[in-house]
């Protein structure tokens, strides 16, 4: 059994594995189906400082391998969410990832004070969200606005308290926006959040999804988010990332880390398997130990490295796993 | 882990409490396909869901396999349900063929093996005493109706029920709502069966004869609304089950909320998986579903 503890910056987790913003509420839920203090972390629904009622219906389309979703933020606002819901996740033993969204700088720094002396484990900031009003002009596509929004909320928040900046990837140049948040200050970097996408009703001819588009998630995006970690990683090498996109397995997991991730967020697996983070945690430990690796620590980054540095640490050539 | 959690739930005929079990995944085995009218009856052993099942609660069902490219769960009302006994426990729920998921579904024999998560949702709440009610179903909307009538026959309660649809092959359970409680009325659009017209026609003298003192329905958002109507005109409550696409069917997805005005005269968002599928028919705003009304919770915060 490998060494499964990982780190987020200084937030130590003992496994990386992780709930994916959206995909999870804030634990309740899921805590029918398994123990959430049993994985890594589970990372809230993106907080914004007012309740939001969210889209109109309909807001997701089934689409091959993957779905759109246009749920436009709906939540209680960060004072329903101090007062309910993190007091419950914490007492659950879980470690609590906070994402929080906001129109503009100003209302990421007062979520990132309101969070100040709450027991907040890390804060992710979703600054790439698809379904807010002004879409395709996420801060995230902006390597000047990401940058302005994630050295503010850095200033702000708790200084224990490590802060991510979560990317999209409809951009031309990923490495770009991931050097502007780390000059910002990121404690490291979460990725993907979800692809523009567009479905068409053929009943009623006209766009599946009342807000028009849609963020695209499923494993159908995975190989566009694995590109996205193994570009950002050879960009920032030094940056912790948290690496999602599709995962519905350990050896998807196992990809990420070895593409550069520190631990990786299940998402809309959870839609189609309700306890997908445990099993997948399960089946990464498996894969780890199939291939050798002693500890995540080794298998991060390790498809960066040359095959004469793959047979120098594993203290072997590389073999393939026997079916 | 959370598992119980006790769910409050309020009709004009009596508050109660009714204290659900939280739900199970489990893999079930299909036992029966069994084909009834243009539709497909399942009974799969999941001694799991059936253990904790409410009249009005549904189950989450996997398609297309262990490397499906489908990835949401197809959800379906629960009726028929055994616990456990001599035997395993077993659960039945009808499919309607109309997309890739419920062809695949379609597509399995007995043997085959479903990955399931329930019982989920609200159920439909029942009274504390014997009240007289009707039933009001919409095609494959009468099976949850099914369980329900049971157990308020079980409560010494008058039922009666009124069963609907398009034409006569989209009727459901007509049969095993006659053989249960006697008096059902069909009705069809095209007049292939029953009387020609609408569930809501034979309602008003149903709710008259009767003397109803509350109205169950499950079937199509816009029978629902209806049946909504006239209830209220006739000064009854009406409970009804929602039929809403869902993508995770567990409450965290976001995906198949309803407006819905609150005990608080404050209308929101509100997830028809956990807080649904049954509701109070007064308390949706049918004509606002698929828009964001302005005076919803959260709507100015929307950004407009």
């Amino acid at each position: 059994m490998a060494d499964l503890s990982t780190s987020l910056g200084r937030l130590r987790l003992p496994n990386p594995v992780l709930t994916a913003s959206g995909c999870a509420a804030a634990g309740k839920e899921l805590s029918q189906f398994f123990d959430l203090a049993e994985i890594g972390g589970v990372v809230t629904k993106s907080i914004m400082l007012r309740a939001r009622s969210g889209r109109a219906t309909p807001r997701m389309a089934e689409t091959p391998s993957g779905m759109l979703n246009s749920i436009g933020l709906q939540g209680p606002g960060i004072d329903s969410f101090l007062a309910h819901d993190l007091p419950w996740l914490k007492q659950t033993g879980a470690r609590a990832v906070v994402s929080i969204a906001g129109g503009h700088t100003d209302e990421y720094v007062t979520l990132a004070k309101r969070l100040f002396n709450h027991p907040v484990d890390l804060i992710e900031v979703n600054i790439s969200c698809p379904n807010v009003e002004n879409r395709g002009q996420v801060f995230a596509c902006d390597p000047i606005a990401a940058g302005r929004v994630i050295s503010a909320v850095r200033r702000a928040a708790h200084p224990n308290v490590p802060v991510f900046a979560k990317l999209s990837p409809d951009v031309t140049d990923i490495g770009v926006i991931a050097r502007a948040v780390t000059d910002a200050g990121a404690d490291g970097i979460s990725l993907i959040n979800t692809m523009l996408g567009l479905e068409i009703d053929l009943d009623t001819l006209r766009p599946a999804l009342a807000g028009v588009t849609g963020g695209l998630s499923g494993p159908a995006v995975r190989p566009v988010a694995l590109r996205c970690v193994w570009q950002v990683h050879k960009s920032v090498p030094h940056l912790p990332l948290l690496g999602m996109g599709g995962i519905m397995t350990g050896q998807d997991a196992l990809r990420f880390l070895l593409a550069g991730a520190s631990a990786v967020s299940v998402g809309t697996a959870v839609f189609h398997d309700p306890s997908a983070p445990v099993r997948i945690l399960r089946e990464l430990d498996a894969e780890l130990d199939a291939r050798g690796f002693g500890s995540v620590a080794d298998a991060i980054g390790f498809a960066h490295k040359s095959a004469e540095q793959q047979a120098e640490l594993l203290g072997r050539p590389v073999e393939t796993v026997p079916a | 882990m959370s598992g119980a959690e006790a769910v409050s739930v309020e009709t004009e005929t009596g508050a109660g409490s009714v204290h659900a079990a939280g739900p199970v995944q489990e893999t079930g085995e299909i036992f029966d396909v069994t084909r009834v009218g243009s539709y497909l009856q399942f009974t799969v052993v999941a001694p799991g869901v059936a253990r904790a099942f409410q009249p009005g609660q549904f189950v989450a069902v996997a398609v297309g396999g262990p490397h499906t490219s489908m990835l949401l769960r197809r959800s379906f009302a629960l009726y028929g349900v055994k616990p456990g006994g001599e035997f395993a426990g077993t659960i039945q729920f009808v499919v309607a063929v109309h997309g890739p998921g419920t062809e695949w579904l379609a597509g399995q024999r007995p043997g085959t093996r479903l990955d399931l998560v329930g019982p989920l949702g609200v159920p439909f709440p029942i009274p504390r005493e014997a009240v007289p009610a009707v039933l009001v179903g919409g095609g494959y909307g009468t099976a949850p109706l099914l369980p329900l009538a049971e157990r308020l026959l079980a409560l010494g309660s008058e039922v009666e029920m009124i069963v609907g649809a398009a034409r006569a092959d989209r009727l459901f359970g007509e049969l095993q709502a006659k053989r249960l409680i006697g008096k059902v009325t069909v009705t069809t659009d095209d007049g292939s069966a029953g009387q020609l017209g609408r569930v809501t026609d034979p309602l008003p003298s149903a709710i008259e004869r009767l003397g109803a003192e509350i109205v169950y329905a499950c079937g199509p958002m816009a029978m629902l609304a209806a049946v909504g109507e006239v209830a209220r005109a006739h000064a009854v409550p009406a409970q009804v089950a929602v039929e809403e696409a869902m993508a995770c069917g567990i409450g965290v997805c976001m995906t198949c909320v309803l407006p819905v005005r609150g005990s608080d005269g404050v209308s929101r968002f509100v997830r028809s998986c956990v807080e649904g599928p049954v509701f109070e028919a007064g308390r949706v705003r049918w004509a606002d579903v698929g828009t964001l009304p302005a005076d919803l919770h959260g709507a100015d915060g929307m950004g407009r």
